[in-house]
């Protein structure tokens, strides 16, 4: 799915040249899923949001799909924003649903790009909140939910169109530890049920250690601690 | 989903867009306002302006006197008693002249000729005339010098009466001073009078003389039936009789010249607002020597209030509003920029699932169009409040005309100041060689004071233009403030948005 070449992100901060990626050479599988380790500030989310093409780096290229010639390095910017409308979901850890408004209608945000006729949009919105459990819930607003159910909506509005490729940030990050292994058994079922392509970053090992690959990042530079694709997901590993 | 959006977030920041929408409504509002209050000053004049000369006049023509027509001291030359055969003493001689004085003549031919200018959708003569009334009784003569002396001239103050001589034929009757004048009794002329001895009287002179009608009035010697009495505008010292102009025409004289044939006023109507300026000036070309005055050259004549309240209107009152306005606008920008701001990390998720910041910028500018277009109508709504206002409270406006030399605007061609009469208490004669000379002098002052002051309320009128103006600017508001936020929000990058901590 991702072919990334001495990928490099330099940042600007006052006078200081900020080097967010030095180089990273890395190779994604399709339906693989691989979670980012590593401290703060040592490049995860910056590597995130070059797979997303949020953000371009700054040297390398980053093929991405089927197609060779899609480099997103150097994509337009409308080609890049198309290909993140069609092929990938994203989870942020604070959620980022729009306050304003309610469960099923930030699900149908994610289709509105794609164009999709209202009727349809909302169909698919609500069948994708029952899938995570939160049929009731589709009329609430985002502050009248739990941290659990919010991260919910945002998965549905993830996966409500059938991304090629999840990229998630700390999904787990501002939910208790009940909450936190329901929204990973739940990312491991989706993933395994959907086939898709995941990468998550996460500082929370017990989180990171339910891939199939794990990879660190230090200092701008990525390194492969894990590797257990041949093996069943680790909640399904014998421990 | 946009109306969702806009509906929903328009409601989460409901004071901010409140706050936006008050402004623009204040702006929108002001300008209503002082666009209706110059509508109705400019009401105001035309309604000053048209009492003058006529509903449909925009144009007159007249023309100055003739240097010499009038004797030294001015006036007419009154003539009386046979060619040269004095009347006996003692004897009573009624004086019943109708006299056009002030104004030099123009004729038929000149009306006809105005009427086929182009520009010109109508044009019409009419005479403005003084009927004078004296009567004197000759005195005793102690011989030598003829006219009065020894003992004292029998002496009545003259009485005089303003006549407009109205053509009844095709538009005259719609033009000039007669077209603005109200019928309270009676009937009015029509063109089956445009030969007969028939009159209408001004309500105010009928009251005066115990006229009503069916009553008789003598003009030039002639009685004249009243037909109808007409109430008219203070302003213009407006005619006391309207006759029919070939009535006028035969009755009447100039320096003692017959008027046949002959008007000394043209009343014109343009075929637009917009070619007044271009007829007045074929007018000038096509008749040489003659004074063309139009609306806009009366409106700088118009003092008092009301000419106040235009100057306000037109200088203060716009530049206000465009002020207001300007503020509202770069207040709704300010505001719109930074809910913008405010919403950075919100517009950066939208970019990460896809969303194009033309899509984006298109939310931003729809909620600030939204918020201008709520605004706007509240501002039409104030609009409408402040002219109400500005009408309930406003005191009355008033406006006199100062003098216009020649024309047939008052104060110049009626006002009488009385003449000389030589003579009383034997002071010798008026010269005549022995004999009653043929005529005595009377002055005819060309002195024109303003006209009297009139006072008119001040109507306020919101026009349709004025709503659509209205409307124009709330979208032109709304898409100024979403113009800056949108390129605020055009220019965020996602991955800076999404990093960016609220």
């Amino acid at each position: 799915m991702y072919k990334l070449t001495g990928v490099k992100k330099d940042y600007q901060k006052g006078h200081e040249v900020v080097h967010a990626l030095q180089g990273v050479d890395l190779t994604i599988g399709d339906g693989e899923w691989l979670a980012i380790q590593g401290p703060t500030g040592h490049g995860k989310s910056t590597l995130l949001q070059m797979l997303g093409g949020l953000d371009r780096p700054t040297a390398g290229s980053i093929q991405f799909g089927d197609h060779a010639g899609d480099d997103l390095a150097q994509l337009r910017e409308s080609q890049v924003t198309k290909m993140r409308a069609e092929s990938i979901g994203f989870i942020f850890q604070t959620f980022n649903l729009v306050q304003t408004l309610n469960a099923q209608e930030n699900v149908e945000a994610a289709l509105v790009p794609l164009r999709v006729p209202t009727a349809e949009r909302r169909r698919r919105a609500k069948a994708a909140l029952a899938n995570l459990g939160m049929a009731d819930r589709v009329h609430h607003l985002p502050s009248e939910l739990s941290g659990g159910q919010q991260q919910r909506v945002a998965i549905a509005r993830a996966l409500v169109k059938d991304p090629q490729v999840l990229l998630a940030d700390e999904p787990t990050g501002n939910l208790d530890e009940g909450t936190r292994d329901d929204i990973m058994a739940l990312l491991e079922e989706l993933w395994r049920d959907h086939r898709l392509t995941m990468v998550l970053v996460t500082h929370d090992s017990m989180v990171a250690r339910r891939a199939q690959r794990l990879g660190v990042m230090q200092n701008g530079r990525l390194s492969i601690k894990q590797d257990t694709r041949d093996q069943p997901a680790a909640s399904t590993r014998p421990t | 989903m946009f109306l969702t959006y806009t509906r929903r977030e328009l409601r989460r920041r409901a004071r901010q867009a409140s706050i936006i929408a008050l402004g623009l409504a204040l702006g929108i509002g002001l300008v209503i306002t002082v666009t209706a209050l110059s509508t109705g000053v400019r009401n105001a004049q035309g309604e000053i302006l048209h009492s003058l000369y006529g509903q449909d006049t925009d144009i007159t023509v007249t023309k100055p006197p003739k240097f010499g027509s009038f004797s030294a001291g001015g006036g007419e030359r009154f003539r009386f008693g046979g060619t040269g055969t004095p009347p006996k003493a003692g004897t009573k001689v009624n004086i019943d002249n109708l006299t056009s004085g002030g104004l030099g003549t123009l004729t038929s031919a000149n009306v006809t000729a105005a009427a086929r200018l182009s520009g010109v959708a109508a044009a019409a003569g009419g005479l403005t005339l003084t009927d004078t009334k004296d009567s004197i009784t000759i005195p005793r003569s102690n011989g030598g010098f003829g006219g009065f002396g020894g003992g004292t001239g029998t002496f009545h103050p003259p009485t005089s009466m303003s006549v407009d001589g109205v053509d009844l034929s095709g538009n005259g009757a719609a033009l000039g001073p007669l077209s603005s004048a109200k019928l309270v009794s009676g009937r009015t002329l029509r063109q089956t009078d445009a030969n007969a001895d028939v009159v209408l009287l001004n309500s105010d002179y009928a009251r005066s003389n115990k006229l009503s009608v069916g009553s008789t009035v003598t003009i030039a010697k002639i009685s004249f039936k009243v037909a109808g009495l007409v109430e008219q505008a203070a302003t213009g010292n407006p005619p006391d009789a309207f006759i029919p102009l070939a009535r006028a025409q035969a009755l009447g004289t100039a320096a003692g010249k017959s008027l046949k044939g002959k008007v000394n006023t043209v009343y014109v109507a343009a075929n637009s607002a917009q070619n007044i300026t271009a007829v007045s000036k074929e007018l000038s070309a096509l008749l040489p020597g003659t004074t063309v005055t139009n609306q806009n050259d009366l409106a700088k004549q118009l003092t008092g209030s009301v000419a106040s309240a235009s100057s306000l209107a037109s200088n203060l009152g716009r530049w206000l509003a465009i002020a207001v306005l300007a503020a509202a606008f770069l207040l709704a920008s300010l505001l719109t920029t930074a809910a913008v701001s405010r919403r950075v990390r919100e517009f950066g998720t939208l970019k990460a699932l896809g969303w194009t910041s033309r899509r984006v910028v298109g939310q931003v500018v729809g909620e600030a169009i939204t918020i201008g277009v709520i605004g706007g109508a509240v501002g039409v709504g104030l609009g409408f409040l402040g002219s109400a206002l500005v009408g309930h409270f406003a005191p009355p406006l008033s406006a006199a005309v100062g003098p216009t030399t020649g024309s047939a605007t008052p104060g110049g061609a009626r006002t009488f100041t009385g003449g000389m009469f030589a003579g009383g208490g034997g002071s010798g004669g008026v010269p005549g060689g022995g004999g009653f000379p043929g005529g005595f002098e009377r002055s005819q002052s060309a002195l024109a004071g303003a006209t009297p002051t009139v006072h008119v309320h001040l109507i306020p009128a919101v026009s349709g233009s004025a709503i659509a103006t209205a409307v124009v600017l709330a979208i032109a508001g709304g898409l100024i403030a979403g113009g800056f936020g949108g390129w605020r929000a055009s220019r965020l990058r996602p991955a800076a948005a999404l990093a960016r901590v609220e």
